[in-house]
């Protein structure tokens, strides 16, 4: 069975159709490259995943394991072990980033039916962790990505993804902005992550990152579906080439703008 | 209007029978002040909403309950249950025990003072020291500014009398503690507080209000706080009282040349609370900070109302005013700020924030700014706001549920005014009673613990 599986996903946003029957599937131990130009429905499909009320699915399914998401909440989802890297990580003011941290960590381990970590065990966990993104432990006293840098916002995503052992994770563009060493890091990360039994949906618009995060599959999304699909020399193609390929095969319908 | 007339002849009864128990002892200016208070206060009766201060607080219900005054010996409060009133974590200097409005010798402690800090009750100190409390009170708080000063004044028997000499430092607070019992009939007190603060002093002080078995009663407080040159004070309002509880009270503030006060208010009992804090910064050189946060919910209604007179040159305000408030809450924030000919270089400042966690409760929120004088700087700013959808949605992406992160955005935003809090138990325990309101905060309550 498909660890995640897409089918025919419609979705709307302020009665604006972004995803027009868009269709993947995702086996476990498998590394999934989504790229397509800017508009063309990326983050909309890693919010949908995530479960961002926002947005309306007005057609199709979102499955994990076989069973349909889409009646979940996102912390559902989140405890089930569907993570996503946000493009845009949120500021929260006030909210340590060490209880949120914890927070999320005891809930998801108490969906898995895990014990609570006791203030020790937690912190030996997020001092191992940590290292794997070489994330500054003071950022752990700040509140949630509160004046965190770029390059920050997106290690602190990456070691939330380390904390929360996920069974599926979609990075959104998690590359995009970081100098060359910090997306070493933050791909060394993920790469730590991969497993056997882990799938991931690496959104990007570059082709760079894929050299240090190499995909099993690559495919290419544009104006809401997925023009195309193929293996990582589909990312050189792109990076020469472009998307005009397909935006000129693929004439907009004037209700779609 | 009838049902009001026959209530101010309840007080008026009140106040016979009172003078009649009280006979003739006590200096001649105290009944006098007294006798002001009552005139007046017939004069005026309760406010109404017609009334520009009291446009969004309708007293009503405290106008249509015939209070009576508690006779000593009133109240009884067995030291077992006073302890759980008692503020965790904290070692005060001293404490003082109010119940329903009677003083407690056996539940007070005012034996580990140092030399030049005095407190003790107003009644003990009109045998001892009637010469400074004559200079003072009455003078702060004018009876005819307020028909709820009034009536304080009107039954001005007993309070805490708070002295500290000139060069007195004292980093542990004392602690002013009023609690209601349950009784047959519902009771009024009207505290009445003075507390004098020398030259080059430090001093801390908690006035803290809460309900061991009391239900329905008013308390009617007023203090004075009259701080000489080039002292700090910090004064705290912990409003604890039951939540059919009335609480209007009133914290006057004279402050001096190059002082520095700090008071920080938190309320969280009463059906309805009128809170006015009013500081004259009457030397050059001052600085004041008013710090609230008041968290009703069910139908409490809470009324801060501020008056931050300006009368010196180079002296500065805050007010931090922050509401979270529930189900069918009322809350109202009045922010006056007045500037006075002269007071030039004045830089005063005020926001008011406020967090709706239902659709159905109420805020009033309004500024008020005169300014007699060219060159000052005068900013407010008022907001009134849910729950942020992104963080909440970002938190729920993480894994935690809408009521443990509702608790957590909602925790985040009171903790900066907890923070401002120098005295970290009255923040913590400010924290604790909010999270306690909050579904899934004890869940928060334990990891803020545990981390
Ligand atoms: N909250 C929203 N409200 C209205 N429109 C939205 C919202 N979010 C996205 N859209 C619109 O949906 C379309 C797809 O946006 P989406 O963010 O999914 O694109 P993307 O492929 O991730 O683009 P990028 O490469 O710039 O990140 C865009 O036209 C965008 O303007
Ligand atoms: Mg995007």
């Amino acid at each position: 069975m498909s660890l995640i599986e897409i089918k025919n996903l419609h979705v709307n946003i302020e009665g604006k159709q972004i995803l027009k029957g868009l269709n993947l599937a995702i086996n476990p131990g498998e590394v999934h490259s989504i790229m397509g130009p800017n508009g063309s429905g990326k983050s909309t499909l890693a919010q949908v995943i995530a479960g961002n009320t926002a947005f309306e699915v007005t057609e199709g399914d979102v499955l994990l394991e076989g069973e349909s998401l889409l009646g979940l909440s996102a912390d559902e989802r989140a405890v089930k072990g569907v993570f996503m890297a946000f493009q845009y990580p949120v500021e929260i003011p006030g909210v340590s980033n060490m209880i949120f941290l914890k927070a999320a960590v005891n809930a998801v381990r108490a969906a898995r039916g895990l014990e609570e970590l006791d203030a020790m065990d937690f912190l030996a966990l997020v001092k191992q962790k940590i290292t794997l993104v070489e994330m500054d432990e003071g950022l752990l006293k700040r509140s949630v990505n509160e004046g965190f840098s770029g390059g920050e916002k997106k290690r602190n995503e990456v070691f939330q993804l380390a904390l929360l052992e996920p069974r599926f994770a979609v990075l959104d563009e998690t590359d995009s902005g970081l100098d060359i060493d910090a997306l070493r890091i933050v791909a060394a990360g993920v790469n730590a992550m991969r497993a056997k039994d882990r799938g991931f949906l690496v959104i990007t618009h570059y082709q760079r990152l894929l050299n240090y995060i190499v995909p099993d599959f690559v495919h290419v999304l544009v104006d809401g579906r997925i023009v195309e699909s193929g293996d990582k020399s589909l990312a050189l193609h792109l990076e020469d080439k472009g998307y005009a390929d397909w935006l000129q095969t693929e004439p907009q319908p004037a209700s779609a703008r | 209007m009838t049902d009001v007339i026959d209530i101010q002849d309840t007080y008026a009864e009140s106040f016979a029978r009172l003078s009649a128990r009280r006979g003739r002892s006590g200096p001649a200016w105290v009944q006098a002040l007294r006798e002001a208070g009552l005139e007046h206060f017939r004069r005026v009766g309760f406010p109404t909403l017609r009334d520009e201060d009291w446009r969004f607080t309708n007293v009503k219900p405290i106008a249509q309950t015939p209070f009576v005054l508690p006779e000593p010996p009133a109240g009884k409060l067995g030291a077992d249950a006073l302890q759980p009133l008692l503020i965790a974590g904290l070692q005060p200097a001293a404490r003082l025990v109010f119940v329903d409005g009677c003083y407690s010798t056996e539940l007070s402690d005012t034996s580990a003072l140092p030399v030049g800090v005095s407190v003790q009750s107003v009644a003990q100190a009109l045998d001892a020291d009637p010469a400074t409390i004559q200079s003072h009170m009455g003078l702060a708080a004018e009876a005819e500014s307020d028909p709820f000063i009034a009536l304080n004044a009107a039954f001005l028997e007993d309070g805490a009398f708070v002295r500290f000499a000139d060069n007195t430092t004292l980093k542990r607070p004392i602690v002013l503690l009023s609690v209601a019992t349950r009784r047959a009939q519902a009771a009024m007190t009207h505290p009445r507080n003075l507390i004098v603060v020398g030259r080059s002093c430090e001093a801390t002080v908690i006035e803290h209000y809460a309900s061991a078995g009391g239900e329905v009663y008013l308390t009617n407080a007023v203090t004075e706080l009259v701080v000489g040159d080039n002292s700090t004070v910090h004064h705290y309002v912990l409003e604890l009282e039951s939540e059919q509880a009335f609480n209007l009270q009133t914290l006057k503030i004279r402050q001096g040349r190059d002082t520095t006060v700090n008071s920080h208010t938190a309320l969280l009992g009463g059906a309805i609370v009128r809170n006015n804090v009013h500081p004259i910064m009457d030397g050059e050189n001052g600085h004041c900070l008013l710090n609230g946060l008041y968290v009703p919910r069910g139908r409490q209604h809470m009324d801060s109302f501020m008056f931050v007179e300006h009368a010196r040159p180079h002296c500065d305000s805050r007010q931090f005013y922050k509401g979270i408030l529930a189900d069918r809450a009322g809350a109202v924030f009045s922010g006056r700020i007045k500037v006075h000919p002269g007071a030039q270089k004045t830089d005063a400042k005020q926001t008011n924030q406020n967090l709706l966690l239902s659709g159905e409760a109420t805020v009033d929120t309004k500024p008020q700014l005169e300014i007699y004088a060219d060159d000052v700087k005068c900013t407010h700013g008022a907001t009134v706001g849910e729950l942020d959808e992104q963080a909440m949605y970002y938190l729920q992406a993480r894994g935690i549920s809408a009521d443990a992160a509702r608790a957590m955005l909602t925790y985040a935003f009171a903790a900066e005014s907890l923070e401002r809090m120098n005295v970290p138990a009255i923040g913590e325990l400010v924290g604790r009673e909010l999270l306690s309101r909050l579904p899934r905060g004890r869940l928060l309550a334990h990891l803020l613990e545990s981390v």
